[in-house]
């Protein structure tokens, strides 16, 4: 059984994170060099975090298994990043913020860590700006805002589409800074393999240098994780190719709880899986729904070109489906209602499974080049990818696997359920519930680490007892001999089926059993297939090299490896979780408009998973919800 | 599709790097270049032979891994175009193709096609950045900029870090990744304090890793995946010069000492 003591701080929201800053214990500055801190992973939550920990005159050491900070998947963000300052005078605050986020993850995320992030959200922007992000600027120089989905004021921040990419590099030059002054010692081409716990508290790290295969130990007084979701259980997403989960599935069955590993966020605005030999599905960013109509034919044997089909015989469906909303409506929701219109039979391009997202409105209202400007790359990456120009012929969009909402459990500190092991930005669970809604993430992983871990880690360090640990300590030689021993079981399968194709075959699983929806069966299925795929993963996988060189059949199949444990990991949640919520859709509890339909009396909690050993089952804890400052209501983007 | 591919393979910085020649059957022209790729790993892991290693990562042309030289050219034949977002619909049916390594002294070979581009980091370690600590931070809108200077700021911190400018330079010069940054942050009012010392300790890093001079071929713009102006180039030197000409040489270095 986890101790799942979330640290909650008490009294008013609209305070409890100034008192809880107040109350949490500092390590001064002439003692912060004593403390190690080890950041596995460079993205936004990473680098910032590295960054910030490191100015204040921690040791740090960074990790990346790329060849620079700079190219994390952070980079690949497009549309935005809210903040509630309330630019357009359109009645926006932290308050309204909490609320967007809470009510679109659909109560399923603790409101204490809502209520911060919406309060920290405009703190990010001042601290962006003062790194020389670009942001888009008005004619009178003053920051310029737009809309996404699940809110009905403008609160986005961005720059052109490429919003993640400037971020990351404004924490990335932060991260080089530091490196510079010898604060931070930054290690890339590194995977992190596993963890050394001793006496209960995470004490270090194994890494393997990818470039030379050599296996070295790290001692710590603290971990953070900053590395990421799991998103690529899927195979197809929009994720980066090199995303994995197995930083965090090592870290659970080291005893880090799992939370929610169910909530996996489907984006609705995607370029449709054209064949099989794909290896990656690319998002269209949902700024693009500012502008864009969303619909597809009327009738199911349309043969004409979009441009020939008159209005009367095209069905907006989120426009006619959610009048209030219309095409702004929440991710889950679009995402829901493309499948279904394509379900029956309506929808277009090759496959059947798309949706056109039209631009012509627009275009015919502000001018082709207005358009054209306000999403310059994004219209050039579709047709780059299409060989279509968006601006003559509507772009063709289907939902994909996207973020994923769920991760290790954190407490308020962000601390995991191992002592000294945090867990910042995607890889925790804390602050979506079970549904993201569009530029939160960005936000999500820049208050992790900017502004949360810097305080809190302090709070951890100040407690511990300084000793005299080094890597030549037992403990060290175990693990890494473990570390080993997978390795070397790996090697020796010597079999004939490339761990892609085993990769494809699980994500196909995943999509069909545990996809945008899920039923019983479905999911009873999955649970019967994945351990069939995983028996020939260990019987016939062909891994070919030594451990020692670089070696990138080794690597995949490691993540592979536990993408398959991980999958089924998922499979399990969602069977557990009987009642539909967020993106979280069982098909036996629906409305009868076919909304998600949520069950609070029995699923108001957080599921959290605990590693019982090899071929066990998990056991699953629950962090009781509550819901004090914004009572629970029902979901609605209708009226 | 039917296609001849010629790649270098190397096994490590040490060794003899040669040409190998592989034949692809089945090539669908709607697949990424990295796609056909991992159809040529997978057909010579299948033949039980280690496959090419090469960077990649986003697949969509943002993060800056992806580099090879393909033809000749660096991201290959299309403009404003990484290697990942390449199709190979801009193929013919039977075509040859030559693969390698960016090429440049400063960004040794690693393995293949993969190279060491971590002269990069060490160029915006010596000060490519605004000097900040997180925290507390004056309300933006009280500082203004105006938005064409926000727009050319962005233009050029859109570089995504990949080096092609250095792969088509016939001088394997950095100018145009250094200057990017220079100017991205020497246009903004945050970047104003450290606009000079950026600018020279930046170009001194960059000649230590060892990056050839520039010429004006302008080679580096042509390759260019994200169609960075050279103009950029113009506005670095301008600033270089003003640095050397008015500002006192080495403040950075004297700050720190005390």
């Amino acid at each position: 059984m986890l101790t799942l003591d979330a640290k909650l701080p008490q009294g008013p929201i609209e305070d409890a994170w100034t008192n809880h800053k107040d109350q949490l214990r500092l390590v001064g500055p002439k003692n912060r060099s004593k403390y190690k801190v080890l950041v596995i992973g460079s993205g936004l939550s990473g680098a910032s975090a590295a960054a910030s920990i490191g100015a204040m005159g921690y040791q740090v050491e960074c990790f990346c298994f790329q060849d620079s900070p700079r190219r994390a998947h952070s980079i690949a963000a497009q549309g935005g990043i809210n903040a509630s300052k309330n630019y357009r005078n359109d009645g926006d605050s932290t308050w309204r913020l909490f609320v967007d986020t809470q009510k679109g993850g659909d109560f399923r995320a603790r409101e204490e860590n809502v209520y911060r992030l919406a309060e920290l959200s405009t703190a990010i922007i001042d601290q962006a700006v003062s790194q020389g992000v670009p942001f888009a600027r008005e004619y009178g120089g003053k920051l310029a805002n737009r809309s996404f989905g699940g809110v009905l004021v403008e609160r986005t921040f961005y720059c052109r589409g490429e919003t993640g990419q400037q971020l990351l590099l404004g924490a990335y030059q932060a991260l080089e800074e530091q490196i510079a002054a010898k604060t931070v010692n930054m290690q890339t081409r590194t995977e992190v393999l596993d963890y050394v716990i001793i006496d209960g508290k995470v004490r270090g790290v194994i890494s393997r240098d990818l470039v030379t295969g050599e296996i070295k130990r790290h001692v710590a007084d603290a971990v953070v994780l900053a590395t990421g979701g799991y998103g690529n259980v899927y195979y197809l997403s929009t994720n980066a190719k090199n995303c994995n989960v197995s930083a965090l599935m090592r870290a659970y069955r080291r005893g880090a709880g799992f939370a929610n590993p169910c909530f996996t966020q489907i984006h609705p605005t995607s370029i449709p899986a054209s064949g099989d030999y794909q290896s990656k599905l690319t998002l269209m960013s949902e700024s693009l729904r500012n502008d864009g109509r969303i619909w597809v034919p009327r009738n199911k044997d349309e043969k004409r070109k979009p441009s020939d089909i008159p209005e009367a015989d095209r069905y907006y469906y989120l426009e006619e489906r959610y009048p209030r909303y219309g095409n702004l409506v929440p991710r889950d929701v679009a995402a829901r209602n493309a499948k279904d219109v394509c379900d029956q039979g309506l929808g277009v391009g090759p496959t059947g499974y798309g949706v056109y997202l039209d631009f012509a409105a627009a275009i015919e209202q502000k001018g082709v080049d207005a358009v054209k400007s306000k999403y310059a790359n994004l219209f050039e990456m579709y047709e780059r990818i299409t060989d279509d120009d968006p601006t003559k012929t509507p772009m063709r969009i289907f939902p994909a696997v996207h973020y994923t909402m769920g991760g290790l459990w954190v407490d308020y500190n962000l601390m995991t359920t191992i002592p000294g092991m945090f867990a910042v930005g995607e890889a925790n669970f804390a602050d979506h519930g079970a549904n993201r809604l569009g530029a939160s993430s960005l936000m999500q992983c820049l208050a992790d680490g900017y502004f949360i871990i810097p305080v809190t880690i302090g709070n951890y360090l100040s407690g511990l007892e300084k000793d005299n640990l080094t890597t030549d300590d037992e403990h060290f030689a175990k693990v890494e001999a473990e570390v080993r021993d997978h390795a070397n079981k790996m090697l020796s399968i010597k079999g004939k089926r490339s761990t892609n194709s085993i990769h494809r075959e699980l994500g196909k699983i995943m999509w069909e059993h545990c996809g945008i929806q899920r039923t019983e069966a479905s999911l009873k299925e999955g649970l019967k297939k994945i351990p069939e795929l995983r028996e020939e993963f260990w019987n016939n996988a062909s891994i070919l090299g030594v451990n020692e060189s670089m070696n990138q059949s080794m690597e995949h199949a490691g993540r592979v490896a536990d993408f398959l444990d991980f999958g089924e990991l998922m499979c399990r949640d969602a069977l557990l979780r009987d009642e539909s919520c967020g993106c979280h859709l069982r098909e036996e509890h629906q409305t009868p408009e076919g909304e998600a339909k949520r069950n609070d009396e029995d699923f108001a909690y957080t599921a959290v998973f605990e590693y019982k050993g090899e071929g066990e089952e998990p056991e699953l804890n629950k962090e009781p919800l509550n819901f004090e400052a914004l009572p629970l209501m029902t979901r609605n983007y209708k009226s | 599709m039917k296609i001849k591919l010629h790649v270098w393979r190397q096994l490590n910085p040490e060794s003899k790097g040669a040409m190998e020649t592989y034949s692809l059957d089945g090539v669908n022209p709607d697949m990424s270049f990295l796609e056909m790729m991992d159809m040529l790993n997978e057909q010579l892991i299948e033949e039980g032979k280690e496959g090419v290693a090469f960077d990649h990562d986003c697949r969509e042309g943002v993060c800056g891994a992806c580099s090879m030289v393909i033809n000749g050219e660096a991201h290959g034949p299309k403009r404003e175009t990484t290697t990942c977002q390449l199709y190979m619909r801009h193929f013919s049916d039977g075509a040859e193709i030559y693969v390698e390594p960016f090429r440049s002294g400063a960004f040794p070979i690693i393995r293949d096609l993969m190279v060491d581009r971590s002269a990069f980091d060490r160029i915006i370690q010596s000060g490519g950045f605004i000097s900040n600590h997180s925290g507390p931070k004056p309300e933006p809108n009280s500082i203004p900029i105006d938005p064409g200077v926000a727009e050319t700021a962005l233009d050029a911190a859109s570089c995504i870090g990949c080096g092609a400018c250095v792969a088509a330079c016939p001088n394997g010069s950095a100018m145009l990744f250094t200057a990017a940054k220079v100017s991205h942050l020497g246009m903004l009012p945050q970047g104003q304090t450290e606009r000079y010392d950026r600018v020279q300790d930046m170009t001194t890093q960059m000649e230590e890793e060892g990056f050839g001079s520039c010429r004006n071929y302008a080679e580096c713009e042509a390759q260019c995946p994200k169609g960075i102006s050279i103009a950029f180039i113009g506005r670095m030197n301008s600033d270089f010069l003003k640095a050397s000409l008015v500002e006192p040489v080495d403040r950075r270095g004297k700050m720190k000492a005390q």
